[in-house]
């Protein structure tokens, strides 16, 4: 596909008139997904597409299309060509645009990442043989993932990975379930076993009469997997410059000096150590690491190409919604045999579900335990918990209320799929938090 | 009048030529064009035009299912997603959740269009862009405001369905979004409001501009967001709630649509948007709500954002009674899971693109409307709380324990509206929340919204729903404010 991405974009810059530039940006897979619904096949299929993203520059003003490309030469440089006579027009009608900003200075790169793909018919029937007589229920999806960029002033940028993210529960009964996942570029049987094995000897102590406990204020230690929920909630807006300036952002309390976080809370955009590509789609190459909190305190925001120019500052590359794509936190000095006596009495919280901002400007979060989530008693897991809803802030979650993080953390890549397959992932240690507060 | 598509024949005759001798096989073809136009701060940011064309075929053989999705519109593009599709079908044959050959898959013919009285290109797109300056300019008045924008979002969808059986539906979707928004700020203190976002959204062409208030709407949202600046939070305590539709929209879509989809019900989304409180025996006995809650599966308002003459799986459309006088009667389930449930359901099996397979969806889900009058809904208030535009959502993946909050709301005090308070929030459990719906507003208050981002599914998609409804009164919620 890159190099049908260049000639693409070759053809289209040969048609170019006057003084016009063009960027060009694809993005795009070819999938396998699998759909089980106890451990049988509700719904499977592939996915082959490619959306191609086009902006035309004439001074400073500027108009971008998307298309689905074919993959069928002559058809696609018609979609181009004809998209291209499309924005020619529309920039007749538009005035210039103060905040525009696209990469001049080239800089060329290509990243591809090791994979070896099992067959999917192969994978589908080993988890149906080894998830027999287990009410499985989740989604394998695999595949080949791109990113690309040009520009007509030669730039290249390539992108492409091939993974597997098969993210699945096992069910005990209602809404009792352990939640897992097996994600990689290299199908390894014996680690899908250890995963599945490990996801039965929780449900064992789900298969207890679960405890319903009442609001108040609780110890808990939340799992990487939880961590994740709420770390995203900070990323809606948190990181971004121009949430900071238009006030948006559910840190505004932090950044206004009036708060800081515990100084063992160090947060990054890992780049480097993600699985994003490492370009955005103006063509600005993205630093390895852009230090989003350090020590407790905020360091960087993720500044978009608009943003740069809109606030007078450099971009890192962001994309225009300033969110982070390899969110990274720091590891902590809890070892795994520490979390539950250092819990001690308390709630360990494998998966949070459904968060939203209940008031954003002080950053507070509400949100629900989900999947197994147990009662703890003098270090020891005692029995399953009921849902219940929680509204806490986040600054006092990494901030006065964090008791520590572990030593190790999970990679978590996304399993979202939107439009197309998420390359977003974060690296994520637990947390062990008090006086957590469950409102229902 | 059908769209060029099926003019020209060429879809039909690439799955004539290309369908393989199955027990059943289908082509949904989309052809989308989207067009986004914002102006924030009075600066028009880029527009965005998007063209998405391509198909999903799907195949049912020997007990199996499988589809592929290409955008590859020629004979061999369509051979290799059959091919593909044919593939899995083999594989999941032993394995599937149902035998899918002994389906009885739809095979109807028809159309369907959007009422589309003042299309979207019939304004210039110059025109756009200054109508929308316009409004930008009239947000901004004073300095606490720190941020404020107008937009319009229109999506035209058209779909061909084509089956094995001889079925063939056109269908032409054209939907709008207007959508304004201010931000004001003082210290540590921010307040946004707005019009349109997650609820004006119809198919309708720009006469929804005035019919939805659009043109006058940015002076009032500018003032209200300078008033929460100043307002005292939002008390906290057991308050009888009054609901105004935009944010009556959400609480049907969290609290009634979810819980209902037959897919959710039968375990199909536990992995990710969740199972359901509401179990298959309860259809027919359940009292959901208060006598008063009628709501209705309704794709025959054709305005409305998720009006159609046939679901993506080519069923017929009809309206029909999913709660009636507060009894629970009919799930929200299509051809599939009516077959795999044995239970009667709609026909709302929808897919967001040619990317995703067709998977149960709410489409339009509304609330009837009642008698009350909203001004006697205020006066019989003693001690409440009016809500107004959604802006914060969260519920269980039982779809149970819910917490909502709001741009805007103004206590009601024996009978009269009074103090304006931010961050006005309140939270409940959907089985005895609808049980204590008290009054429900009657035609005057009742207003055909909906929204463009309902995400479900594995792999996930999201669509446009439908929501119409009156304001509600509820009684003894629990209500709270920010910090």
């Amino acid at each position: 596909m890159q190099q049908y991405f260049y000639q693409i974009a070759d053809t289209a810059t040969q048609g170019l008139q006057g003084s016009e530039v063009l960027t060009a940006y694809v993005s795009g897979e070819d999938s396998d997904f699998c759909r089980f619904n106890g451990a049988k096949v509700r719904q499977a299929g592939s996915v082959k597409q490619a959306k191609l993203e086009l902006r035309l520059i004439v001074g400073r003003r500027n108009a971008q299309g998307e298309l689905s490309l074919s993959g069928v030469r002559a058809e696609d440089d018609q979609r181009v060509s004809q998209m291209l006579t499309l924005l020619r027009d529309q920039l007749k009608q538009l005035p210039e645009d103060p905040y525009l900003l696209y990469a001049t200075d080239v800089q060329s790169s290509e990243r591809r990442h090791a994979s070896e793909l099992p067959g999917s018919a192969e994978v589908i029937s080993r988890v149906v043989a080894q998830a027999k007589g287990l009410d499985l229920v989740g989604i394998y999806a695999a595949g080949s993932l791109y990113r690309g960029f040009a520009n007509s002033l030669g730039q290249r940028n390539w992108f492409e990975t091939a993974n597997f993210n098969f993210d699945f529960s096992l069910y005990l009964h209602a809404d009792k379930a352990v939640k897992t996942g097996y994600a990689g570029a290299l199908w390894n049987e014996a680690d899908f076993s250890a995963k599945l094995a490990s996801a039965k000897a929780q449900l064992a102590v789900l298969n207890q009469p679960a405890r319903s406990i009442k609001p108040g204020q609780y110890r808990v230690y939340l799992a990487p997997q939880a961590l994740a929920e709420v770390t995203e909630m900070l990323g809606w807006g948190g990181f971004s410059l121009k949430a900071q300036k238009t006030k948006h952002t559910p840190l505004l309390r932090m950044i206004a000096g009036e708060a800081r976080l515990a100084p063992g809370v160090t947060m990054i955009e890992d780049t480097a150590g993600g699985s994003a590509a490492n370009f955005n789609d103006l063509g600005y190459t993205k630093p390895a690491q852009v230090t989003l909190i350090e020590a407790g305190v905020y360091r960087d925001a993720l500044v978009s190409p608009r943003s740069a120019q809109e606030y007078g500052v450099k971009t890192n590359g962001a994309g225009a919604d300033e969110s982070p794509q390899s969110f990274a936190l720091a590891a902590g000095t809890l070892t795994e045999e520490q979390v539950l006596p250092t819990l001690r009495d308390g709630i360990y919280l494998n998966n949070l579900w459904y968060l939203n901002f209940s008031d954003r400007p002080a950053g507070r979060v509400t949100g629900m335990t989900r999947f197994a989530a147990f009662w703890v008693e003098h270090g020891e897991l005692r029995e399953p918990l009921n849902v219940m809803r929680f509204d806490e802030s986040l600054l006092r979650l990494f901030g006065d209320k964090l008791v520590g993080l572990t030593a190790k953390r999970e990679l978590l890549p996304s399993a979202r799929s939107y439009g197309q397959r998420s390359l977003e992932g974060s690296h994520l240690p637990g947390a062990i938090v008090d006086d957590f507060s469950f409102t229902l | 009048m059908v769209g060029v598509v099926v003019q020209d024949g060429r879809i039909r005759r690439l799955f004539e030529l290309t369908q393989p001798h199955v027990d059943f096989a289908s082509l949904r073809y989309h052809r989308d064009q989207e067009d986004s136009i914002a102006v924030r701060q009075d600066v028009l940011q880029p527009l965005t035009t998007c063209r998405d064309e391509g198909v999903m075929v799907t195949v049912h053989h020997r007990g199996g299912t499988g589809y592929g999705a290409t955008s590859e519109l020629t004979e061999a593009g369509l051979r290799a997603a059959f091919a593909r599709a044919l593939l899995w079908a083999e594989r999941t044959a032993k394995a599937a959740v149902t035998d899918f050959s002994r389906l009885e898959m739809p095979h109807a013919a028809g159309t369907f269009r959007s009422p589309i009285k003042t299309p979207w290109d019939s304004l210039s797109l110059g025109s756009k862009v200054e109508l929308l300056s316009k409004l930008s300019r009239g947000l901004k008045i004073a300095p606490q405001i720190v941020d404020w924008s107008s937009s319009l979002w229109h999506q035209r969808s058209e779909r061909l369905y084509l089956t094995s059986g001889g079925g063939e539906i056109y269908q032409d979707f054209d939907r709008l979004m207007p959508m304004l928004s201010v931000t004001a700020n003082e210290g540590a203190e921010t307040a946004t409001r707005s019009f349109g976002r997650m609820a004006v959204c119809r198919q309708q062409g720009l006469e929804l501009l005035d019919q939805s208030g659009f043109h006058g709407a940015g002076q009032q949202i500018a003032e209200e967001a300078l008033a929460l600046l100043a307002a005292p939070n939002c008390p906290s305590g057991p308050l009888d709630l009054l609901l105004a539709p935009d944010q009556m929209v959400l609480q049907i879509h969290e609290s009634i649509g979810h819980p209902l989809e037959l897919d959710r019900i039968l375990g199909d989304e536990r992995n990710y948007a969740g199972t359901s409180f509401v179990t298959p025996e309860m259809f027919g006995s359940y009292q959901y709500g208060s006598s008063l809650l009628n709501v209705t599966f309704d794709p025959s308002r054709p305005e409305q954002a998720a009006s159609f003459a046939f679901d993506d799986e080519g069923r017929p459309a009809e309206r029909a009674y999913l709660i009636k006088d507060g009894l629970l009667l009919r799930p929200l389930g299509g051809t599939v899971s009516q077959a795999r449930s044995g239970m009667a359901g709609v026909a709302n099996t929808r897919a967001d693109s040619w990317r995703r397979p067709a998977i149960d969806r709410m489409a339009n889900l509304n609330i009837e409307p009642g008698t009350s009058p909203l001004a006697a809904m205020i006066a019989g208030v003693e001690r409440g709380i009016f809500m107004r535009t959604n802006c914060s959502w969260s519920i269980d993946d039982s779809r149970n324990k819910f917490q909502f909050g709001c741009e805007w709301a103004q206590l009601i005090e024996d009978g009269r509206l009074t103090q304006i308070v931010k961050k006005p929030n309140y939270r409940g459990i959907s089985a005895s929340f609808w049980r204590n719906l008290r009054q429900v507003g009657d035609l005057d208050s009742f207003e055909v919204l909906g929204t463009p981002y309902c995400g479900k599914g594995e792999p996930n998609q999201a669509v446009f729903v439908g929501h119409a409804t009156p304001a509600c009164l509820f009684s003894n919620v629990d209500v709270f404010g920010g910090e």
